[in-house]
């Protein structure tokens, strides 16, 4: 009898399309996928296991690591949680401080995915083009913190470094810049044929199914569901900004990328709303005793990274390590939905539900 | 006579650069043979399998979904090696000719019709 | 002098001589070769704003793919232990040979062609059929699943575009009444093609494109999904076959576009005064850019999609264009 075989096909970890060393193994009938298994952990570095070993302040650097495009969500959230257990007051310009240098990470996280995915979808060009803005960012953070990508510029009940003098009117000159450049990535890419071709009704999933695949970011969000920390739990001093939460309605790759363009754009309105409120005076660390030892208990926050929503847990008990450190790692709960997405696609589609979902691996592994 | 000529020489030159064709990669990997190195290990000769040792064979009894399109390839090419005559020959053939391949061209389109209708052209 | 050879009786002198000049013309398209993907670098460079290569050789980079290729001569070939030996061996050799055969037909200028068949444009089209053997079983032989899906995308893409690629071409020669490129070009003397056939231009270059492999259709290789596809095993220089006979295309086709549609050697207007071969050169190297430019904009189709484009739609207009320019032929023009 003449019947055609099964193939399995590693894709990863060694792959140009999979964002790091993530792997997937895939069952394939021809070009078409019949099952698709997830397998993570070739960059588990034990994060939270390091963390009950160090001192409260030696875990920020740790962060970094996680999510290492977006270092500065990852301080925070961390610094947040201990603020939150202690109980401490963060002064006003060191919540701008913060507030700025997360949102122009978040669009620098953004402008990656935006130039990787492309990538990914093959065109090339784009790339550069995304990384050409991400290195301005990178200028004004390296000059924030005086590191390009691991930041560990927050400290516990504050920031390391006050704003260098003329860096808010750089940033300030840096918005109507970035607004123009945004429009010519859409003239560039988001009305080509081919491209919509690639995204539209891709990776398609309904906000239930993303509610329970535990979803977060713009990969909840393109499916209509309206939900960001920033808004519904605002943390630091984000309700003082005015800014919307764009929403998608099919829950395809193409309302995802329309999503985080969009929010590059809210991003912005943050950022410029943030450096006129500016304070120039202030202190940039509030009063945080000598040896950081947080009461006995627990806490959990959370916030809105690129990637989505971020947690931290921290469990105390009244010693200057903490008896455990969680972290609800969103690139990790948002690749629980991608076996489900792949069945019946194309290697094709596959590379672009992947890069669609936004993953960075360091996060995922932990 | 000068036409026959060249109907043969021409023919020499395909030939001449069937012959070249050919000896061009095997004269560039007979030099390369000379100044590369050669030192086989069980690594190197492994298949790319992203970063993992291979498992599984590659050449299994793979499934061509496209298989039906091929059959309608084989279809339209043999009809375009009707029309290129056809084409040629249009100036003296006229307008008798020309609703002949019409009605053959429509015929062949309504094949194609159906199988669009039967789903045929869609490949995934 | 090409003329008299061509008129005189076939011997082995013949032989020789043929030689001779395709060993030439086969120097030219390689020194093409270079300084195309020196080219293909810089424009690309440019349209990302970056520099391109610009180490070896000065700051354009003038000797950077000469030592490119001298890097991969000094590789060391790796035949994967799997492997189909002989067929991971020869289908380079198949996918190249064709590469330079269909350059037998093109008419370079008025004093610079070889070989004058009347059936030129079906030749170029049969001959260059002829690679997708070797790329096919380049990604059978080498044993690796990527290569397998390559090579088979590789006959995939073929069967989509081959038949409006075949039939655009059926609008020229309406017109001409040949198969014979000379005689095209000829017939192209007053209004180049590009402007009677504006549909079969069109539809032509598209399947070029996927005929070449070239982005938006390099679904054979997509690096970003199948890794290298079929030629993902290949190392050194046998991998430099593969791409030296996609460079050879890439010549190939920007000539026969440059024949076919945009009147060959023949002069613009007046200015007949500058040779047929610096016209050829400035109209085939517009061709190039065109390729080059298509790569660097546009992501890169789907196969399902590219064979949907190929039947659904190339298809349908190509046998439209052939049968509107007969009508019109038969009407307007009897």
């Amino acid at each position: 009898m003449i019947r055609t075989e099964e193939m399995l096909l590693n894709v990863g970890p060694q792959h140009p399309s999979t964002h790091g060393v993530f792997r997937l193994v895939v069952k394939m009938d021809g070009e078409r996928i019949i099952e698709a298994t997830p397998v993570v952990g070739y960059l588990h570095r034990g994060t939270e296991k390091i963390a009950e070993d160090l001192l409260y302040t030696q875990i920020i650097p740790y962060t970094d690591r996680m999510d290492y495009l977006s270092a500065m969500t990852n301080n925070y959230v961390y610094c947040h949680a201990v603020e939150t257990l202690m109980g401490l007051e963060v002064p006003e310009k060191a919540e701008f401080l913060r507030v700025i240098s997360m949102e122009l990470n978040r669009i620098a996280s953004h402008l990656v995915w935006w130039g990787t995915n492309l990538l990914d979808l093959g065109a090339f060009t784009p790339f550069l083009y995304a990384f050409r803005e991400r290195e301005m960012i990178l200028n004004f953070l390296n000059e924030l913190s005086g590191s390009r990508l691991n930041y560990s510029y927050m400290r516990i009940g504050g920031v390391k470094w006050d704003a260098p003098p003329g860096w808010i009117e750089k940033v300030q000159d840096f918005i109507p810049y970035m607004r123009k450049q945004l429009a010519g990535y859409h003239d560039f890419v988001t009305g080509n044929e081919i491209f919509l071709n690639r995204v539209q009704g891709i990776g398609k999933y309904t906000a239930e199914d993303a509610f329970n695949f535990s979803l977060s970011g713009a990969n909840l969000r393109c499916t209509g569901a309206s939900y960001d920390v920033r808004k519904d739990d605002p943390y630091s001093i984000y309700n003082r900004f005015e800014f919307k939460i764009p929403v998608g309605e099919n829950g395809d790759a193409f309302d995802r990328y329309m999503v985080r363009m969009k929010e590059i754009e809210e991003s912005i309105n943050i950022i410029e709303q943030a450096c006129e409120q500016f304070p120039k005076e202030g202190s940039i660390l509030g009063k945080v005793p000598k040896v950081i030892k947080p009461p006995a208990g627990e806490t959990f926050v959370r916030i809105e990274s690129p990637r989505g929503e971020i947690g931290c847990y921290i469990k105390s008990e009244g010693k200057t390590k903490p008896y455990r450190v969680k972290f609800r790692r969103p690139s990790f709960h948002n690749l629980q939905i991608l076996p489900k997405l792949l069945v019946g696609e194309s290697m094709s589609n596959l590379v672009a539900i992947l890069g669609g979902i936004d993953i960075v691996l360091g996060e995922v592994d932990g | 006579m000068d036409a026959l000529n060249t109907y043969f020489n021409s023919y020499t030159i395909v030939g001449v650069f069937l012959v070249i064709g050919i000896l061009l990669p095997l004269v560039a990997w007979g030099i390369g043979a000379l100044v590369q190195p050669h030192e086989p290990n069980e690594e190197k000769e492994k298949t790319y399998e992203s970063g993992l040792d291979p498992f599984h064979e590659a050449t299994v009894k793979f499934h061509v979904r496209y298989y039906h399109i091929a059959i309608l390839f084989v279809i339209f090419d043999v009809e375009t090696i009707f029309l290129y005559p056809w084409a040629v020959a249009y100036d003296k053939l006229g307008l008798f000719a020309l609703i002949e391949m019409l009605i053959f061209v429509t015929l062949l389109l309504i094949g194609l019709l159906y199988a669009w209708k039967k789903k045929v052209l869609k490949w995934m | 002098m090409m003329n008299e050879i061509m008129t005189s009786q076939p011997s082995w002198l013949n032989v020789l001589k043929f030689t001779g000049l395709g060993v030439a013309l086969i120097l030219v398209v390689i020194l093409f070769v270079t300084y195309a993907i020196l080219a293909e670098r810089k424009v690309m460079a440019f349209m990302q704003m970056r520099p391109g290569p610009n180490r070896i050789g000065g700051k354009l980079g003038i000797l950077q793919t000469l030592a490119d290729v001298l890097k991969l001569l000094l590789k060391e070939n790796i035949t994967p232990k799997s492997a189909d030996k002989l067929l991971f061996l020869v289908a380079p050799v198949i996918a190249f040979a064709p590469a330079f055969m269909v350059m037998a037909v093109i008419p370079f200028s008025e004093n610079v062609t070889f070989a004058n068949l009347n059936v030129g444009v079906l030749y170029y089209v049969g001959i260059s059929g002829l690679s997708i053997i070797g790329i096919v079983a380049a990604g059978w032989a080498s044993n690796n699943k990527y290569s397998l899906l390559g090579g088979m995308r590789a006959a995939a893409q073929m069967i989509s575009y081959e038949i409006p690629l075949v039939l655009s071409l059926l609008g020229v020669i309406l017109l001409t009444g040949s198969m014979n490129l000379n005689d095209i070009i000829k017939a192209q003397d007053n209004v180049w093609y590009i402007f009677t056939q504006p549909i079969a231009f069109v539809i032509f270059f598209i399947a070029a494109i996927a005929e070449l492999n070239r982005g938006p259709f390099d679904l054979v290789e997509a690096e970003s999904e199948l890794v290298g596809g079929f030629s993902t095993e290949y190392t050194g220089f046998r991998w430099a076959i593969f791409m030296l006979a996609e460079y050879f295309y890439l010549f190939a086709m920007s000539s026969l576009i440059t024949v076919l549609f945009l009147g060959g050697w023949q002069p613009v207007m007046f200015l007949g005064f500058i040779p047929g071969s610096v016209w050829f050169a400035l109209k085939f190297l517009f061709v190039v850019f065109l390729f080059l430019w298509i790569r660097f904009t546009f992501p890169r189709i789907r196969a399902d999609q590219l064979m949907e484009l190929g039947w659904k739609v190339l298809l349908p207009l190509a046998l439209a264009n052939v049968f509107i320019t007969a009508i019109i032929k038969e009407i307007f023009f009897r």
